[in-house]
């Protein structure tokens, strides 16, 4: 996969977001203090946040473009976001939730079945448990099940491993090794820890400040 | 209690539930747009929808008047496309009784909008669903307990509604007199007794729909 961001501004507040990169890669980390800007980052690649200037790209594909007035809304992107707080619809079942990207809409992949997301992320069970009855661990994996049962992509994943003790943060990570080799999906992985990065992505930015530093 | 009594009764809920029904998609409509979006001209709407609260309910009733009667230009409109007669007709209180309860409404649901995390909604984008389906499937189930709240203390407010509707509806029994009207006149006429029973029903039907509302806030979820 290929992201480019081109003179991408971004003004939220006294905050402002500016950054020109191309990332290559499977997995693309992007590591940096609190504030430096990452989910903003994220938020601008999934669609929520418009930035005031540039242009974004992901693969041929130019998702905004400032100065040609072009923006393809967040429905449209097919890029699924697992954000810091998991963001789990707490009035949805474990399987309502994790169907919600589907819509009735077929197979089409059979890669991208219920039984196959569930058995890869271990969740099976939980599937007629209330969000709100699971564990940090098992909430993340959820998360991470109903992005990818949305067929995204481009996976985006913001701090999926903060709040987790060492063991949780192991397993996590074991499942984002299988969900890399078992559905070939990019991903751009956020973390303010270099360790996490190192263990997963094969190419790293380095934020600060709203900028690229590295 | 006499026929006339309970048809007063009856009267008083059934165009209190309906205006209650009536004004609830446009109270979510505003509330959600209030809840969610920015622009420049905001807190016009913001004082608008506020300004039955806050402004003698006489004077609201003058301004419905002045637009619903057959010589203002809603008024007007209506009676010469539609033959439709809205002032001192049951019409006219369903219509005082909407605006006047409209702010309480508009206030609880906006609450209960603005309480759902955003990062719901945009995720629920995020997995291809459309601004419509986010709305139906997320916020207003998420809402749901602050809008049925506003609905009952819209009711409850409907119930005691009384300066805006002697101003455009009046006081004609069996057609136009509620609860409230009921009340007034049978204390200038010094029936007391007649007064007495309609205030006990009056604020029996007012706890209990105060009551379910505390009810329902409490409750973690429905």
């Amino acid at each position: 996969m290929r992201l480019v961001l081109d003179n991408v501004h971004v003004q939220l507040g006294d905050f402002v977001l500016e950054v020109t990169a191309e990332l290559n890669g499977d997995v693309i980390g992007i590591v940096g203090p609190s504030g430096a800007g990452k989910t903003t980052l994220l938020d601008v690649v999934a669609g929520i946040r418009r930035p005031n200037a540039g242009r974004v790209a992901m693969d041929e594909r130019v998702l905004s473009h400032a100065a040609q007035r072009l923006f393809i809304p967040t429905q449209r992107r097919q890029i699924g976001y697992v954000p810091q707080d998991l963001a789990l619809f707490p009035h949805l079942s474990v399987r309502k939730n994790l169907l919600y990207g589907r819509n009735g809409r077929d197979d089409q992949n059979s890669l991208f079945t219920l039984e196959h997301v569930t058995s890869v992320l271990q969740i099976e069970s939980l599937l007629g448990r209330g969000v709100e009855q699971l564990s940090g661990g098992e909430k993340q994996r959820v998360a991470v099940g109903r992005a990818l049962l949305a067929c995204p992509k481009l996976l985006l994943l913001d701090e999926p491993l903060s709040n987790l003790d060492a063991k949780l943060r192991a397993q996590i990570l074991e499942f984002l090794r299988r969900i890399r080799s078992e559905f070939h999906i990019p991903m751009l992985f956020v973390s303010h820890q270099r360790e996490e990065i190192d263990a997963l992505c094969n190419s790293v930015i380095e934020l600060e400040r709203g900028r690229k530093v590295t | 209690m006499t026929a006339e009594e309970w048809q007063v009764v009856w009267f008083t809920a059934w165009v209190s539930a309906l205006s209650t029904l009536v004004i609830l998609p446009f109270g979510i409509a505003v509330a959600w747009v209030l809840a969610r979006h920015e622009w420049p001209g905001k807190s016009v709407l913001e004082t608008v929808v506020s300004l039955p609260l806050v402004i003698p309910p006489v004077a609201t009733g003058l301004i419905l008047l002045k637009l619903l009667g057959r010589r203002g230009p809603i008024g007007k409109y209506l009676h010469d496309t539609f033959d439709l007669e809205i002032v001192f007709t049951w019409r006219a209180v369903l219509i005082a009784l909407g605006v006047m309860s409209f702010p309480l409404l508009v206030r609880s649901a906006r609450v209960a909008f603005e309480q759902i995390n955003p990062r719901l909604e945009q995720i629920g984008r995020t997995l291809g669903a459309s601004n419509l389906r986010v709305f139906f499937t997320i916020s207003l189930p998420l809402a749901k307990r602050g809008i049925i709240a506003g609905m009952i203390l819209a009711f409850a407010r409907a119930l005691g509604e009384f300066g805006a509707t002697i101003m455009v509806a009046g006081n004609i029994p069996g057609q136009t007199s509620t609860l409230s009207l009921d009340i007034f006149q049978a204390v200038q006429l010094g029936n007391d007794a007649h007064a007495l029973r309609m205030l006990g029903i009056s604020i029996a039907l007012a706890f209990a729909a105060v009551f379910a509302s505390e009810l329902i806030l409490r409750r973690k979820r429905i």
